[in-house]
Parts: C-alpha cells; sequence; structure tokens
C-alpha cells in the first residue's frame, strides 16, 4: 500500500517537470517585461550552445513569492525588486550564499527605477512632489507596504523625501507619514491590482508605483487619460536578480540559469528595459535614452536607513513603526 | 477491531472495509491538516497567541468581517424568505427558471462571482453609477463586502426554508383569513412563526459561509486596514508576511467560530426535528 | 395564478431581485468579455495559458470527483447501514471543510506538506513535491469538495432504510451484487446530483489552490487563477472569457440539477 502510494505521488510530481526548464520567479509587474526577454533568451541559448530551454514565470508580491520559494517552490532564478526578498532566501531558508549580490555587477541589479506618480488628465490636485500627497484633498492609491516590495519602496521615498524636506526632525516626518498614510484609499497586496484599481474602477487622484509602471500604464490606457509626474526627489529601487543555488544544484540548470540573468546585462537586454521605462547601467544605452528618463535625486535606502535589516526590523515588522503609523493615520480620517 | 464498535449487528457486509477506508480518508484529508494548524498554533505560546488576537487591526478585521457577515444574513434573511415564498405559493411563467437560478452562486466560482461584482459595482459599472449617483460608494466600502458576501451565500436561506414552505398546508392561513385577520396578520402569526427555525439555520449558515467568504469578497474588498480587511485576507497578509504563527492564530479563531456555529446549527436542527416528531 | 395585486407585487420583487443579483452579473461577463467583438475572444480561448489552464483544471476535476465518489459511497454506506459508536461524529467531522475558510485550508496543507512543515522536510528529502506542483492542487480540491457526495446521500439513504438490501443478502447476494444490483439503482440520480456539485466544487476552486499553486504560467494556474492573473494583466477580455467559460459550466451544472431533482420528484 505504502509502496503504491510513493509510487503514485512520484508519478504525479514528476508530471510537468521536463528538462532544461528554467522557473523565472519575479515580482507582480513585471509580467510584460519578462514576456518580452524570455523568448530572446531562448534564441540566443539556442545560437550559443545548440540547446532548448523552456522559461517559465511567476509573479506575484515578491515577498510572497520568497515565501512559495521558501515553502518548496522550485524556482532556479529569481527577479525580485527587493533586497530583503532575496535576504530571506539565505536568512530563513540558506538556499543562497550571504554574499550573493556580490556575484553580479551593480549589486547584482540589472537594472534599477523610482517611485513616480500618475495622476489624472490635466493634474486636477496639482501633484508636483511628496509634500503634496499629505493634503488633505487628495486620494493615494499604492500597494500595501506590508506585502508589496513596490509599497515598501513608496514608504520609504515618502519617509526619506520628508526627512530631507523637515532636516531630519522626527516628530515632523511621522506627522507627515501619518497624514500621507490617512490618504490612502485602496491598500491593494500587489502592484497590479493597485493599477487596476487606479485604471479601471477609478479610485484615487494619484498611484504611486515605479517609473516604469507608470509609463506602461500610460501606455496601455491610453496616454491622454493620465499623466506621469516624477517627483524631484525618490528613492532608488534595485532589482536584485541570483540563481537560487540550492534549486539549480538539484535541478543541474545552473550552467543555464547564471547564462540568463548574465544576459540582462548585454546591451540588447538593457535596450529593451529602457523601452519598458527601466533605467540601467550599459552606458551607451543610458545615452540614447536620457531624454526619456528625468533627473532625480536618488535618496539610498542604505544611507537614510543604515540597512535594509534595520528598515525590516523598526518599520515593517508587527508592531513597528509602519503599524503605528497605520493605527494613527487611522484617527485621522 | 472494528466489531467493537458496532452496537447492533446487521446482516449487511461491508462494514469494515467502509468504516476503516471512511475514517482513514477523513484523518488524512481533514484531520491530518487541521492539526498541523493545531501544533503549529500551539507551539507559539498562549501570550503570542493572544498578543496576535488583540493587536487592534485583527481586532478591526474581526469587527468588519462578523458585521459584513451579519448585514448580509439580514439581507438574505429577507430576499430568502421572499423567494422561497414566491417560488413554493405561487404558479407563474418563469418560476422554474427563477428556481433554479437560485441556485447559481453556489455553482459559479467565487473568483467569477467576485470580479463580476467588482465591475459591476464599481462607480462607473452598471450598478454603481446609479449608487454612486446617490452618494453611496459600493466598491471598497463594507458595503461591497456585505453585496459579495450575500450573494454568495443567498442560496442558503432559501433552500433552508423551502420544504417548510411546501409542507405547510394553506388550512391555517386560511382559517386565519375567515376568522378576519389580515393577510399581513396572518402572515406574521401563522406562516413566521413555523418558518422560523428553519430561516433562523439557513441564516445561521449563510453567516457561517460569510465568514470564511474570500475569492468572493477580495476583489470587491478595498482590503484598507482597519477599514475594509476581512480576516481571510488578513490571514493571507500575516503569509506574505512569512508570519506562519499569527496566520495560523487568526485563522483559528475564525476555524473556532464557524465550528462553533456549525455544532450550535446541527445541534438547534435535531432538537427541532425532534419536536416535530414528537408532535 | 395569483389572484391578489399584492401577489404579483411579491413575485414583481422576486424578479426584480433575482434579476438584480443574479442575471445582472452573468449578462456583465458576456458584455465585457464581447465588448470588442468575437476576434479577441478567440485569441484569447486559442492562447496557450487558456489552453493549459483548461486542461489542468479538467485534470484536477477528474482527479478529484471518482475521489470524492468513492469516499462519498464509503462513508454513506457504513454510517446509514450500520449503527456504530461515533457515527454522529464521523458525520459531522464531514462537515468541517464546509464551515472552514479555503484560505485557511490551503494555509493547513501548506503547514503539513510544505517544504518547511511537518511532513514538507522528509518529503522534500526523498524529493517528493506536493505543494506548488499539481498534486498540491488535487489535495486541497479534495479537501473542499469531499462533503458533496456523501451530504447528498447520507440522508437519502437513511430515509430508504437497509430492508431492500437486507432481503438480498438474505437471498445469497454478495456484498457486490447487493451494491451494484439493489443500492445503486436507488441512488444513482442522487448520486449524479453529488457528482456535479463536486465537480462544481473543483473547477472552481479559488482561495486553497491559490495558496498552494505557486502561480507557475502553463503550468499551475487553474481557470479561477488565471481569471485573476489576466484581469491584472490588463487583459478584460481574456479575464471575462475565463470568467464566461467558468459561468457557462454553473449555468449546465445549474441545468443538470434541475433535471436531476425533476426527475427525483416523479
Amino acid at each position: 500500500m505504502r509502496v503504491l502510494l510513493t509510487a503514485v505521488l512520484l508519478s504525479l510530481a514528476s508530471l510537468g517537470t521536463a528538462q532544461q526548464t528554467l522557473l523565472n520567479s519575479s515580482y507582480d509587474i513585471a509580467r510584460e517585461l519578462f514576456a518580452a526577454i524570455n523568448p530572446k533568451f531562448q534564441e540566443h541559448w539556442k545560437a550559443e550552445t545548440g540547446e532548448d530551454v523552456t522559461i517559465k514565470q511567476s509573479h506575484a508580491g515578491s515577498s510572497k513569492q520568497a515565501r512559495a520559494i521558501l515553502q518548496g517552490l522550485k524556482a532556479d532564478v529569481v527577479t525580485f525588486n527587493q533586497v530583503t526578498d532575496v535576504n530571506v532566501l539565505h536568512d530563513l531558508g540558506n538556499l543562497i550564499p550571504a554574499d550573493w549580490n556580490q556575484r553580479l555587477p551593480n549589486n547584482s541589479s540589472p537594472y534599477y527605477s523610482t517611485t513616480a506618480f500618475l495622476v489624472r488628465k490635466g493634474n486636477p490636485k496639482n501633484i508636483q512632489g511628496w509634500a503634496d500627497l499629505a493634503r488633505d484633498n487628495v486620494d493615494v492609491v499604492f500597494p500595501n507596504p506590508k506585502t508589496s516590495g513596490n509599497g515598501r519602496y513608496t514608504y520609504l521615498a515618502a519617509w526619506m523625501s520628508a526627512v530631507e524636506r523637515f532636516d531630519g526632525d522626527e516628530e515632523k516626518v511621522k506627522d507627515y507619514m501619518a497624514r500621507f498614510l490617512s490618504n490612502v484609499s485602496v491598500f491593494d497586496s500587489g502592484g497590479r491590482a493597485a493599477t487596476v484599481t487606479f485604471a479601471e474602477r477609478e479610485i484615487g487622484d494619484v498611484l504611486i508605483s515605479f517609473e516604469s509602471e507608470v509609463n506602461n500604464i500610460r501606455k496601455e490606457y491610453g496616454t491622454g487619460d493620465y499623466e506621469v509626474v516624477v517627483p524631484k526627489t525618490s528613492v532608488l529601487a534595485e532589482f536584485p536578480v541570483t540563481v537560487v543555488d540550492k534549486v539549480v544544484d538539484e535541478k543541474g540548470t545552473r550552467k543555464v540559469a547564471t547564462a540568463y540573468l548574465d544576459y540582462l546585462y548585454s546591451e540588447e537586454i538593457q535596450r529593451l528595459l529602457a523601452s519598458f521605462n527601466y533605467r540601467v547601467h550599459n552606458e551607451k544605452v543610458v545615452e540614447e535614452t536620457a531624454d526619456r528618463f528625468p533627473p532625480v535625486k536618488l535618496l539610498k535606502v542604505e544611507d537614510y536607513f543604515g540597512s535594509w535589516e534595520k528598515v525590516t526590523d523598526q518599520h515593517f515588522a508587527s508592531g513597528g513603526i509602519l503599524d503605528k503609523l497605520q493605527a494613527q493615520a487611522r484617527s485621522l480620517r | 477491531m472494528t466489531a467493537l464498535l458496532r452496537t447492533r449487528h446487521s446482516v449487511l457486509p461491508g462494514f469494515t472495509l467502509s468504516f476503516s477506508l471512511s475514517v482513514l480518508f477523513i484523518c488524512l484529508v481533514i484531520l491530518l491538516p487541521l492539526s498541523g494548524l493545531a501544533v503549529h498554533v500551539s507551539g507559539m505560546g498562549w501570550d503570542t497567541y493572544w498578543n496576535v488576537i488583540t493587536d487592534p487591526r485583527s481586532i478591526a478585521s474581526f469587527k468588519v468581517t462578523v458585521l459584513s457577515a451579519a448585514g448580509a444574513s439580514v439581507i438574505n434573511a429577507i430576499v430568502g424568505l421572499l423567494l422561497a415564498w414566491v417560488i413554493t405559493r405561487y404558479r407563474f411563467p418563469g418560476r422554474r427558471l427563477m428556481e433554479a437560478l437560485v441556485d447559481l452562486p453556489f455553482a459559479l466560482p467565487t473568483a467569477v462571482a467576485g470580479l463580476t461584482l467588482a465591475a459591476l459595482f464599481a462607480d462607473n459599472g452598471w450598478l454603481g453609477q446609479w449608487f454612486s449617483l446617490a452618494g453611496i460608494q459600493v466598491s471598497y466600502t463594507w458595503v461591497g463586502i456585505m453585496i459579495a458576501m450575500s450573494f454568495t451565500s443567498l442560496p442558503f436561506v432559501v433552500r433552508a426554508v423551502q420544504p417548510v414552505l411546501e409542507d405547510l398546508t394553506p388550512d391555517l392561513e386560511e382559517a386565519a383569513a375567515t376568522l378576519g385577520a389580515s393577510p399581513l396578520a396572518s402572515f406574521r402569526k401563522v406562516i413566521l412563526a413555523q418558518v422560523m427555525p428553519a430561516l433562523l439555520t439557513g441564516t445561521g449558515l449563510a453567516f457561517t459561509r460569510s465568514l470564511g467568504e474570500y475569492g468572493g469578497v477580495i476583489f470587491i474588498a478595498g482590503n484598507l486596514p482597519y477599514e475594509t480587511e476581512i480576516v481571510s485576507l488578513l490571514v493571507n497578509i500575516r503569509l506574505e508576511e512569512y508570519d506562519f504563527a499569527a496566520a495560523s492564530a487568526l485563522a483559528s479563531i475564525i476555524l473556532l467560530a464557524s465550528l462553533v456555529l456549525l455544532f450550535g446549527i446541527q445541534g438547534l436542527q435535531a432538537r427541532l426535528v425532534k419536536r416535530w416528531h414528537g408532535l | 395564478m395569483p389572484r391578489y395585486a399584492h401577489q404579483w407585487l411579491l413575485i414583481a420583487a422576486a424578479f426584480a431581485t433575482v434579476i438584480l443579483m443574479l442575471v445582472l452579473p452573468l449578462l456583465l461577463i458576456l458584455h465585457q468579455a464581447f465588448a470588442h467583438g468575437l476576434a479577441p475572444v478567440m485569441e484569447a480561448l486559442t492562447s496557450n495559458d487558456m489552453g493549459h489552464a483548461i486542461r489542468l483544471t479538467v485534470v484536477v476535476a477528474l482527479i478529484t470527483v471518482p475521489v470524492n465518489l468513492v469516499f462519498g459511497i464509503l462513508l454513506a454506506w457504513c454510517v446509514t447501514r450500520f449503527e456504530f459508536r461515533g457515527r454522529k461524529l464521523l458525520t459531522t467531522l464531514i462537515d468541517i471543510p464546509f464551515a472552514m475558510s479555503p484560505v485557511v485550508a490551503g494555509l493547513c496543507y501548506l503547514v503539513v506538506y510544505g517544504s518547511q512543515g511537518l511532513l514538507g522536510g522528509w518529503l522534500a528529502d526523498i524529493d517528493v513535491q506536493l505543494m506548488f506542483a499539481l498534486p498540491g492542487m488535487v489535495m486541497v480540491t479534495i479537501f473542499v469538495s469531499c462533503p458533496y457526495v456523501a451530504r447528498v446521500l447520507i440522508p437519502l439513504m437513511q430515509s430508504q432504510g437497509p430492508e431492500e438490501e437486507e432481503a438480498a443478502v438474505l437471498m445469497g447476494a454478495s456484498g457486490w451484487q447487493v451494491f451494484w444490483y439493489v443500492t445503486l439503482p436507488k441512488i444513482r440520480w442522487a448520486l449524479l446530483y453529488g457528482v456535479i456539485l463536486t465537480n462544481a466544487r473543483a473547477v472552481g476552486e479559488f482561495g486553497a489552490v491559490s495558496v498552494v499553486s505557486g502561480l507557475i504560467r502553463g503550468e499551475t494556474l487553474t481557470l479561477p487563477l488565471l481569471i485573476q492573473m489576466l484581469h491584472e494583466d490588463y487583459n478584460t477580455v481574456g479575464a471575462f472569457t475565463a470568467a464566461g467559460l467558468l459561468a457557462a459550466m454553473a449555468l449546465v451544472t445549474l441545468l443538470l440539477k434541475t433535471v436531476l431533482e425533476w426527475r427525483q420528484r416523479v
């Protein structure tokens, strides 16, 4: 009986796992991006080695993705939007080495972005920068910082810009943050759900998301209905990538997985990334596309908070500063 | 060994087979995963458990869930009674269709229901625009949650009340009418009194179902902490924060409430059935 | 036919309710799916992801329904044909999946079978992956849909009583013959009814499956999960096309159910 059961389980488990398949576990709003990159890599790999490779995609909030990997989702590579979510793969599961971000150039981030605003046509509420988002008459939509890397960047960008404005006066910063959070009308769990809320359900005056996403939304939903506002100061959002060592060693896919990530740094893909409104490192591409990326003073999370670990402990943990601000924001509504 | 359990002998075969396989199935499919949750919760200690479930955000989500479910149950009790009454009492064209459609919420996947209701009640949706003209926002408020819950649990009341109404002979009503009672009074005194137990059972089941509803609600709820965050969603959020203990703790509360309600309803039903036969 | 005005008023109110609450959502699905004509719908239907989601959903249902069918018959046979200690307990336990939030159900399975779970570590060592793959999705679907067949059969078999089966046994029929020639003909319509309900739930499950699926495109997305994905991909037509498929399934379910109920009454 047990032998039979094991046999059935094994045969079921082996269904659908063909050879040379990569699973890329990625953040929520990267769907179109990797749908464009993957066919190019398949061609590239075929030309290089003569082998076929299938690439599967999984998209959700990057914290949720990290949890799934810890619980056994066999992702060969992760392409996240947040350093912390990659770190937990080491801290809680020992699936990757501690120095994973030294393995590829630019802290293992092939591209970067910042947080920007999407407002309705004509910018009726005249939103220009972070300070405007705390005004009484503004309704804000962005994803939940607890579940979404995108949302965390928004929260941190608002905080850091407030630190700049108020010269580090923490009371004023917290007061601003509470008023900002009290203006949030919907907290979706991922970036894409927030987009749908703003664009299809027509909720809120401003959507805060990655610069890449707000530009893509304008493209998707018609350029006439929305305007993009890039604030003068914002956060540097890195998009870390790594192979998941434990998985690739088990599946024997290390070579192709590594090649896949290296390929993200190639000029061709960097140009493709730029066309999706991500900022890239390749100098030639940077020059070509300079007019599409307005200059922004990019604030680094590490400079203001010390490290990502500290941010997580102090701000995002249960009972942390975010929870306290939420409770305060509630009393302001 | 199974023979020990039997209290009366039957000539029929298959007790050992059907009993042991049923028990095995229930253990593997239902009890093992449940005990997994129990182990997880018991490992966290009473203090942590208490902190998780009395966290203001958790309390707020309990409130939102229970109040919306209660609102949905009230709507369902009224609408369900109306539908059951019309279906059993009157003969009119389209009755069959109406009776079949009542079960739609059970047959329609909750994700479809959620997606559709969200689009229907959005400020620019077919129904939402009328509500927003009246100054009521449905999507992303507790009203939306309530509507989604009442949609997914509508059939419970109808299906509970319908058989009782079918069994009620019109004699009593006619007697009441001949004695000069108005239709409304005869309805209240004669029919409602008899239907009440079934109505309560159906409403209770609808309430239980609403407490745990997820797919139907998340599309239309605003997911705003303290305001429109239901418990099932908070469980999911805690999961996404790697906080398994908190997720399990919250889950255990909902589970406990549902089980207590379920057993309560069954007890009530058993008592009613007894009384019915005792008469 | 109703005689009085207030009766017609009640009927009108009932119709209004049914149209607003039940018919309008169905129309909206069609309207949204065909908002840009037939071509995008066909395109959505023939896309790889949709094809895979349909196949996966069918596979999950094809495994779930027979398992729960057999279990439902066994349990119903056991609790209606024999008297034993703990009979009440068995019939109560089987209701748990009804009372439980599907998300919580998914979480329970994850806690036990996930690679950091109670059994999951051991399973990972022998290289068996249940969660984030087909087996896990089937397991939670079996869980959420297991009460239906038993719930339909138990009251029916209870009311029928064991006399006919006992007579058959006394005349020398084997257990299998009793079931096949005596019991089955009496319960076949109810059984079919149970299967239809089980199938509808198995095909449409969202909450529990979303916890254990891993959301891998073209691999672990069932139709309900695909709806959410497409919806968030700005692909409204695709989402509502998938929703339309499931709604069509729901309508067929209702139709079969009505036919069966009618048969049972006759």
